[in-house]
């Protein structure tokens, strides 16, 4: 893959919303109910023109296969989709994603889901790629080539589903209340500056990785270029995607470690650095000079998830809200307090974390 | 004899929940009890006079922004920008609160027990008889006080949950132009905005941390005695201008 012409010319999009995200650390099964109803809670923080929700274990009768979602605009964009993942992949079980009707979700798209593994005789030209540099290669190919065409997930027991739409008529469309999973996001759109389309919805993901984010990453632009040398092309308008691939570059390619990525994504402040003890202000400062490009400015908290648990992260100065809490094995991370009491009113401990910090629950092995 | 409205909240938007409240207040209602409370904004919003409110439950964003008047208990945490605007009356919170407390507040006083978030008291401002205050019985995020033009803040640092933490977050006070920021024990140097520094107290400044512990201790059921065993420091603007010559030299 090589940079499209003129990668560097682009619209930046802005916006502002809700989030919601719980955990059980045990791997308990948490039923849709409960994101649906936190989601709905803060119901005016967005406006109807995106709703989205990640869940974690829920294939688990398939939880080896990869797990695409592909939203397509019509049957040839499908067929042309389906074409590229059988010549990277073996389909093990394709179907239409359950949907049922709801009159305030407007021309869907053609929404179906994959299961899949790496074919035994792989295409010659990527035949050297390691397994998840391969799947990541291909969800980037239907992205950037096949129109009409996006993989909006390609986890292993997991998988996002989203669309334009308020988070709770996203959910009824895509009937999550018969989901049950152990790590949940969710997200209520309020873009601002580019029009809310099923892509652009969140949360935004890749392999495990998915991402839902309150704020705007005044940095995008510095960001998708850096991505770019890398390999990821931005392809859904949206501000939000470059820390999903961020996220892919930074832990699973480059080692790093989630704590490390944060501090990549919201690094301490020079004056800070400077008063650090040296062993300390040698790393941040290393940290900030190979990684400055990586580093995303501008207000945000975000929730990301994977298969090994769930961390919250505010931008270094707190431009926007985020609320933690815990309850027995779970631990609830949202934009509002009020969203957590919906679901869970007695917590045996409220907190704002502190900007730039980040909140880290890793599920229990 | 106050007359009561009691309304319980279960499931209601805030629309409705307001429409209800002003209603009642129309009707002469003097005490407004509202139970199960949960994240319904603008509560209390613009109302004027003398009206008791008793909140049980999370209150949702903008709670008591433009008040004139009435005095609000809410007997749980609270979210962001609580008494925006906020312009007579007082507020009384049992647990923390969420950033941006009395933004551009104009008078009145809002007492928290717990920590508060980022951006509390930013902008706030006095003039001739109206003085807004803000005690915080727990830690500060950064910017508190940030722009202040007039007022007080009052920071105790004792009802956190966050032990670890310094008192008070970065930038206290910066740009800062009028009114003043008390700070129980002390606050590290750094953590104070540019040109900025802590300062001891003189007998006037004793007596206003005085009155207003006894005040806030008696609301809210603590001991002032224990409160005011300790030293305060309090943080003045340098300048009436502390900007004028940023572009333009004079």
């Amino acid at each position: 893959m090589k940079a499209p012409e003129r990668y560097y010319d682009f619209q930046k999009d802005i916006s502002g919303c809700g989030v919601f995200g719980v955990i059980h650390k045990k791997r308990g099964l948490i039923p849709g109910e409960m994101p649906i109803r936190s989601m709905a809670c803060m119901h005016d923080r967005g406006n109807g023109l995106g709703g989205g929700f990640a869940a974690y274990g829920i294939y688990p009768d398939l939880a080896d296969k990869y797990a695409f979602h592909l939203m397509c605009d019509t049957q040839a964009a499908l067929d042309s989709a389906e074409e590229v993942l059988k010549h990277y992949f073996t389909v093990h079980l394709s179907e239409p994603i359950p949907t049922r009707k709801v009159v305030t979700i407007k021309n869907p798209p053609i929404v179906t889901r994959y299961f899949l593994t790496i074919k035994k005789d792989r295409p010659q030209e990527v035949r050297e790629l390691g397994e998840q540099d391969y799947v990541v290669g291909a969800v980037m190919h239907i992205n950037h080539k096949v129109p009409g065409a996006f993989v909006f997930s390609s986890g292993k027991n997991m998988g996002a589903f989203k669309g334009v739409g308020f988070p709770e008529d996203i959910a009824d469309f895509f009937r999550l209340e018969e989901y049950s999973a152990y790590i949940w996001t969710g997200h209520n759109r309020f873009p601002t500056n580019t029009p809310g389309w099923w892509g652009g919805a969140h949360p935004f993901t890749l392999l495990d990785w998915s991402i839902v984010h309150n704020g705007e990453i005044s940095s995008y632009g510095i960001n998708r270029r850096y991505l770019c040398e890398h390999n990821y092309l931005c392809t859904l308008m949206t501000d939000t995607e470059v820390v999903a691939y961020e996220l892919d570059l930074l832990i699973r390619k480059h080692g790093l470690s989630k704590e490390m990525a944060c501090k990549v994504f919201a690094p301490p402040f020079w004056d800070e650095i400077a008063r650090m003890p040296k062993q300390e202000k040698d790393a941040y400062t290393a940290l900030r000079m190979v990684y400055g490009q990586a580093l995303l400015n501008g207000p945000f908290a975000i929730l990301v998830a994977d298969n090994t648990g769930l961390f919250g992260l505010n931008d270094r100065i707190k431009l926007r809200p985020l609320v933690v809490a815990e309850k027995d094995d779970m631990v609830f991370m949202s934009s509002e307090e009020s969203a957590i009491r919906e679901v869970q009113n007695d917590l045996d401990r409220v907190w704002m974390p502190k900007a730039g910090e980040p909140v880290i629950v890793h599920l229990e092995a | 004899m106050a007359k009561t409205f009691t309304l319980d909240a279960s499931g209601m938007y805030y629309r409705q929940l307001n429409e209800q409240i002003r209603e009642a207040v129309a009707g002469g209602a003097t005490k407004i009890v509202l139970n199960n409370i949960n994240g319904q904004r603008y509560i209390a919003g613009a109302l004027e006079g003398n009206i008791e409110f008793e909140i049980n439950g999370v209150p949702g964003q903008d709670m008591c922004s433009f008040m004139r008047g009435p005095k609000v208990r809410v007997k749980a945490n609270a979210q962001d920008g609580v008494g925006n605007t906020m312009d007579d009356g007082m507020v009384v919170i049992e647990g923390l609160a969420g950033d941006v407390v009395g933004y551009a507040m104009r008078g009145g006083k809002i007492f928290i027990k717990g920590d508060v978030g980022y951006r509390v008291g930013i902008h706030m401002k006095a003039y001739m008889e109206k003085l807004p205050i803000i005690v915080i019985g727990g830690k500060a995020g950064d910017f508190l006080g940030e722009y202040m033009a007039g007022g007080i803040l009052l920071l105790l640092g004792m009802f956190s949950d966050k032990p670890s933490e310094p008192i008070a977050g970065r930038s206290l006070g910066t740009g800062m132009h009028g009114g003043v920021i008390y700070v129980r024990g002390e606050v590290p140097a750094e953590q104070i905005g540019p040109g900025l520094s802590a300062q001891p107290l003189d007998d006037a400044d004793k007596a206003v941390i005085s009155e207003l512990v006894k005040e806030y201790a008696k609301e809210l059921g603590l001991d002032a005695k224990e409160i005011l065993a300790a030293d305060f420091v309090k943080i003045k603007p340098f300048s009436h201008r502390p900007y004028g010559n940023l572009y333009v030299p004079a």
